[in-house]
C-alpha cells in the first residue's frame, strides 16, 4: 500500500487512525438502524466491538464492507476515503470480513472455496486446478492452518470451516481483518488457536475489529473495546482498565449481576425423565441420566463431545442403537421428533437456521408450528386469529424484536430468531425442555432475559436440559451438571461441586475414570 | 480452561486428507451405481433375446437413440446444477429445428453457416431464460416454464405450423445420418465403424460439457452458485452474469439438439418437442444430479441418458407396450433418486 495522501480539507479524520467511520447514519424503513455513529481503529490493535442484539453492529460493518450502501457518513482507510460499493472492492481495498454466518460453499474444496473469483486460469476460462490446490497449500502453510485444500468444505467441522473462511479472508492481503461473532461455535482449545491466528495477523500496519459478546475472551484478546447501544456510539474503553462489568452496563445501560447462582436446587424432588445405557451407531457410548422435575440439568462438555447427539437421540431425532428411556415411569420410544413432543419433551436445535426455523416464513408459523395441530386447530381448520394471538403474547413477554408476528423470520436478528424458537416450545408446553446452546449468539441483556426464563420455568416445575458450550452459563443456571467427553458421561457434579476447574478436568480428561478403549477412532467430531 | 492447550492437538487434526478421499470416493460409488445400473438393464435384455439385443446393429441404434435426449439433458445438467430447471429445452429445440430450417431451406443460406447459427439461437434462448432468472429474479421454473410456450407457438408461427422438409441434396442429414467414420476412414485402424454421425456428435458434446464443468470458470461457478449462491456472490463473483452464461450454454445444447433431431428426420417438426425436456431432466437425476444444486456430473448424466435408451429399445424388443414403458421408466427415476439419497444420507453430508 503506497502511504496515503493526506487529505486537508476532508475534515477531522485522522490519517494515522488504520480504519475510521465518522457520522455513518443509515435508516431502514421505519428504523433508524445507525445514527451519527464512530470508530476507530488504530493500527496494531485488536479492537473489541460489543453491543446488544440490534445496536447496530452488523449494519456497520455491512455499510463498510459495502453489502449495503452509504447513507451519510464516510469511512477512512489509513488516511484515504474509503466507500466501497460491493464486497470486492472492500475486499481489494484490503478489509476483509469473517461473518457469523459462513459465506462457503459446502460443495466445494477449501481451495476451491478461497479462491473463489480468483481461480488461476490459462487463458481466461479455463482452470488450472493443480495451481490451485498448490496455492492454497502455501496459503495454509504460511498461515499455519492445519486444513487439507482438497477436502469438501462441508465435511469439516465448524471450526475448520471458519479456518477456510480466515484462509479466504487473508488470501486477499487484508490490512483490517473484521470477525463478526468468531467464536460462537468454538470450543476453548478451538478459541486459544483463533487468537493465536489473530494475534500473528497483527502488525504495526494491520488491525482487528473483534464483534464478540463473550467477555473474558474480550479481555483476552481485545487491547481497545467499543461500546454502541441502540445505532449510537457510547464510549471506547482500554480494555485493561475496563472490567467486564463496566463493559455489560455500558451495553445495556444498566448493571448486570454476573455472579448469579443456580436457584431452587433441591435433592429430593422425583425423577421425571430416565436415560439408561444409550448408545448409538456414530458417537454416543452408554450414556445414562436422570431429569428430575423442577431441575435444570447442564450438559457440559467440548465441542464434539456428544451432547447435541444425546439431545438428538433421545427426541428421536437420530436413530439409536440401544437404550432405555423412560418418562415419568413410563417406558417410551420416539421415533421421531414428533413423538417426542407428543409425549411432552420439546428440543431447541443449537443450528436454528438449519434445523429451528423456516426462515421464510412468519414469526407467528414459526412459533405456532409444533403446536397447530393439539391447540390452533379445530376439525382440521387452523385457527389463524388465536395464533397471532398467542404469537403476539410471546413477542411481549419475550421481547422478540419485531414490529409484527407476520414478519419472517429470516428478517430478524439471530438473538430474536433464538426467542422465536423458544417462544414456539413455551406455547407448545412441554414438560421437559432441551435447549441446546439456548443463548448462542444471543447478546448478554437478552441472555440475562432468557436465564431468568429458564428458572422461571424450573421453578414452574418444568425439567430443562440445557447443553451449553459456555462454563459461565452452565455454572449460573445448572443445579446439576452433566460432562461428556468423547460420547460418554465422564462425570455428573453437584451445583456445589461444578467449577470451571472441576468441568474442565471431566470435559478433557475423558479415560481420568473410565478405562477407555480405542481413544484413535474419533474421526467424527462433525457427526451431527 | 487451564490446561485446554494440551487438548488443542487433538480437536485440530483429526480430519485431512483422508477424508477427502473418502468424500471423491464416495462421488465414483455414485458413478458406479448407476453405470452398474445400465450395465445390470444390458445384460438382462442381453439374456433374454441374445439374438437381438446385443448385436453391433441394435447397440449403434441405441446410441442413435441417445443423442437427442442425450444432448438436451447435458444441457439440463449445468442448469439443474445451479439449483434451477430447464421446461423450455424440449420446445426450443423444436423452435431450434425450425429456425435451421429457415435459415438453409427457406433462406439458402449454407449448411455450414445455417447449423452454427441455429446452434447460437438456442444459445441466445438460453441467455434469455437466465436473464429471467438473474436479473427478473423469477423462479427458473416459471421463467422456463413461459419459454417453453414461448417456443413451441414462435415455432409454429416463424414455420407456418408444417413442417420445413430440407433439400436432400444440401447433405444436411448426413449430419447425423451419415457415417463419417466407414470403412475408408483411417482404413488399417481398428476403430468401431460404420455408426451415425450423430453418435460422434453427442460424444464431443459430453466431452465439452465435461470439460466445462471441471475445467473451467463457468462449471466452477456452476457448482458454487448450486451450492450456495449468496455466499457466491458475496465472494465477488458475478452471479448474475454466470448464471445468463450458463443457461446460454445450456442453450447452445438445446439448438445442437434441434439440429440433430431435425436432420434426423430430414426436416423441422415445429409441433413437436415437448416432452423431452422431462425425459432430459430424467437422465440428470438418474445420472445423480442433485436437483437442489451444488453436485453432478456429465458422466452421471450421459449414463442416465444411455439407461433411458436402453431401457426404451430393450422393452421394445420384448413387445412391451408404450404405456407400460413409461411406467417402468418412472420407476427407475424413483429407483435410481432414492438409491443417491440413501447414499448421501449414509454419508452424512447435507
Amino acid at each position: 500500500m503506497p502511504e496515503p495522501a493526506i487529505d486537508q480539507a476532508a475534515g477531522t479524520h485522522d490519517p494515522n487512525l488504520l480504519l475510521q467511520a465518522e457520522g455513518v447514519t443509515k435508516t431502514f424503513p421505519g428504523v433508524k438502524a445507525l445514527s451519527g455513529m464512530r470508530l476507530d481503529l488504530r493500527k496494531g490493535e485488536v479492537l473489541a466491538l460489543v453491543g446488544e442484539n440490534g445496536a447496530g453492529k452488523s449494519t456497520l460493518m455491512k455499510l463498510l464492507t459495502g453489502i449495503y450502501p452509504m447513507e451519510e457518513g464516510q469511512f477512512w482507510l489509513g488516511g484515504m476515503p474509503l466507500n466501497a460499493k460491493h464486497p470486492k472492492e472492500a475486499q481489494e481495498r484490503g478489509l476483509a470480513i469473517i461473518h457469523q454466518e459462513f459465506n462457503l460453499m459446502p460443495d466445494l474444496t477449501v481451495a476451491q472455496n478461497i479462491y473463489i473469483g480468483r481461480e488461476p486460469l490459462s487463458g481466461s476460462f479455463f482452470l488450472k486446478p493443480k495451481d490451485l490446490d498448490a496455492k492454497a497449500q502455501e496459503l495454509l502453510d504460511r498461515l499455519g492452518l492445519p486444513l487439507d485444500p482438497r477436502a469438501t468444505v462441508g465435511t469439516l467441522t465448524v471450526a475448520k470451516q471458519q479456518m477456510v473462511e480466515i484462509a479466504k479472508a487473508l488470501s486477499y492481503n487484508a490490512r483490517v481483518l473484521i470477525m463478526d461473532e468468531p467464536t460462537a461455535a468454538l470450543n476453548d482449545a478451538e478459541v486459544d488457536t483463533l487468537h493465536d491466528l489473530i494475534r500473528r495477523f497483527i502488525t504495526p500496519e494491520t488491525g482487528v475489529i473483534y464483534i464478540s459478546h463473550r467477555m473474558p475472551e474480550l479481555k483476552r484478546i481485545a487491547d481497545r473495546v467499543t461500546v454502541i447501544r441502540d445505532g449510537q456510539y457510547i464510549d471506547t474503553m482500554d480494555m485493561a482498565s475496563a472490567t467486564i462489568d463496566q463493559v455489560i452496563s455500558r451495553m445495556v445501560g444498566r448493571a448486570i449481576d454476573t455472579s448469579a447462582r443456580p436457584e431452587n436446587v433441591r435433592a429430593d424432588r422425583p425423577v421425571l425423565l430416565s436415560v439408561q445405557n444409550l448408545s448409538t451407531k456414530e458417537l454416543i457410548k452408554d450414556v445414562s441420566f436422570e431429569l428430575h422435575e423442577g431441575e435444570i440439568l447442564g450438559f457440559a462438555g467440548l465441542m464434539g463431545a456428544g451432547r447435541t447427539e444425546v439431545a438428538r437421540a433421545v427426541v428421536g431425532a437420530d436413530p439409536r442403537a440401544s437404550g432405555t428411556i423412560t418418562l415419568r415411569g413410563k417406558v417410551i420410544n420416539p421415533h421421531h421428533a414428533a413423538d417426542a413432543a407428543k409425549a411432552g419433551i420439546g428440543y431447541l436445535s443449537e443450528d436454528r437456521k438449519r434445523y429451528g426455523l423456516m426462515l421464510g416464513h412468519s414469526v407467528s408459523s414459526n412459533i405456532a408450528i409444533s403446536s397447530i395441530a393439539d391447540k390452533f386447530s379445530r376439525l382440521g381448520f387452523v385457527d389463524d386469529r388465536a395464533i397471532s394471538k398467542v404469537s403476539d403474547a410471546q413477542r411481549t413477554a419475550l421481547r422478540i424484536k419485531t414490529p409484527t408476528v407476520a414478519q419472517l423470520a429470516k428478517n430478524l436478528s439471530g438473538g430474536n430468531q433464538q426467542k422465536v424458537v423458544i417462544a414456539r416450545w413455551l406455547v407448545k408446553n412441554c414438560d421437559v425442555l432441551i435447549f441446546d446452546e439456548p443463548t448462542r449468539g444471543i447478546d448478554v441483556g437478552a441472555k440475562d432475559e432468557i436465564y431468568h426464563l429458564l428458572n422461571r420455568l424450573a421453578a414452574e416445575g418444568k425439567s430443562i436440559i440445557m447443553i451449553s458450550s459456555e462454563l459461565p452459563e452452565v455454572l449460573r443456571l445448572s443445579h446439576r451438571v452433566v460432562v461428556m467427553a468423547e460420547g460418554r458421561v465422564t462425570g455428573v457434579l453437584s451445583a456445589d461441586d461444578a467449577s470451571q476447574e472441576s468441568i474442565m478436568a471431566l470435559a478433557t480428561h475423558p479415560d481420568a475414570d473410565l478405562p477407555t478403549t480405542h481413544p484413535a477412532d474419533h474421526d467424527h467430531e462433525d457427526a451431527r | 480452561m487451564t490446561n485446554n492447550t494440551t487438548q488443542a492437538p487433538t480437536v485440530v487434526d483429526v480430519e485431512g486428507a483422508g477424508k477427502s478421499r473418502i468424500q471423491s470416493l464416495r462421488q465414483r460409488v455414485q458413478q458406479l451405481l448407476a453405470f452398474g445400473g445400465l450395465l445390470i438393464i444390458f445384460l438382462v435384455f442381453s439374456l433374454v433375446k441374445p439374438d437381438i439385443f446385443p448385436t453391433y446393429g441394435n447397440v449403434t441404434a441405441i446410441l442413435f437413440s441417445a443423442v437427442v435426449v442425450g444432448l438436451l439433458s447435458l444441457g439440463a445438467t449445468l442448469v439443474i446444477i445451479t439449483g434451477g430447471i430447464d421446461l423450455s429445452v424440449g420446445t426450443g429445440m423444436a423452435l431450434c429445428a425450425v429456425m435451421s430450417a429457415t435459415f438453409i431451406v427457406t433462406w439458402h443460406i449454407p449448411v455450414i453457416i445455417g447449423v452454427p447459427m441455429a446452434i447460437v439461437f438456442g444459445g441466445v434462448l438460453g441467455a434469455v431464460n437466465g436473464s429471467n432468472v438473474a436479473f427478473l429474479k423469477l423462479p427458473p421454473f416459471i421463467a422456463t416454464l413461459a419459454m417453453m410456450l414461448v417456443a413451441q407457438g414462435l415455432a409454429l408461427v416463424v414455420s407456418n405450423k408444417a413442417p420445413i422438409y430440407f433439400d436432400d441434396a444440401s447433405g444436411y442429414q448426413k449430419i447425423s445420418t451419415g457415417t463419417l467414420i466407414d470403412d475408408n476412414f483411417l482404413a488399417g485402424v481398428p476403430l468401431p465403424r460404420n455408426f451415425p454421425n450423430a453418435v460422434i456428435v453427442f460424444a464431443i458434446a459430453a466431452v465439452i460439457a465435461t470439460i466445462l464443468l471441471t475445467r473451467t470458470l463457468l462449471g466452477r461457478y456452476d457448482l458454487a452458485i448450486g451450492s450456495n449462491e449468496e455466499a457466491t456472490a458475496l465472494s465477488g463473483v458475478n452471479v448474475k452474469k454466470w448464471l445468463v452464461i450458463i443457461y446460454a450454454a445450456a442453450g447452445l445444447f438445446t439448438g445442437l439438439a434441434g439440429v440433430m433431431i431435425s436432420a434426423r428426420l430430414g426436416s423441422a417438426q415445429p409441433a413437436t418437442g415437448a416432452g423431452y425436456e422431462l425425459q432430459a431432466i430424467a437422465a440428470v437425476v438418474i445420472g445423480g444430479t442433485s436437483l437442489s444444486g451444488g453436485k453432478g456430473s456429465i458422466l452421471g448424466t450421459v449414463i442416465g441418458a444411455l439407461i433411458i435408451a436402453v431401457l426404451n429399445n430393450g422393452l421394445q424388443i420384448i413387445s412391451v407396450p408404450q404405456e407400460w414403458q413409461n411406467v417402468i421408466l418412472g420407476i427407475v427415476i424413483l429407483l435410481a433418486v432414492y438409491a443417491d439419497q440413501l447414499r448421501t444420507r449414509r454419508g452424512g453430508v447435507h
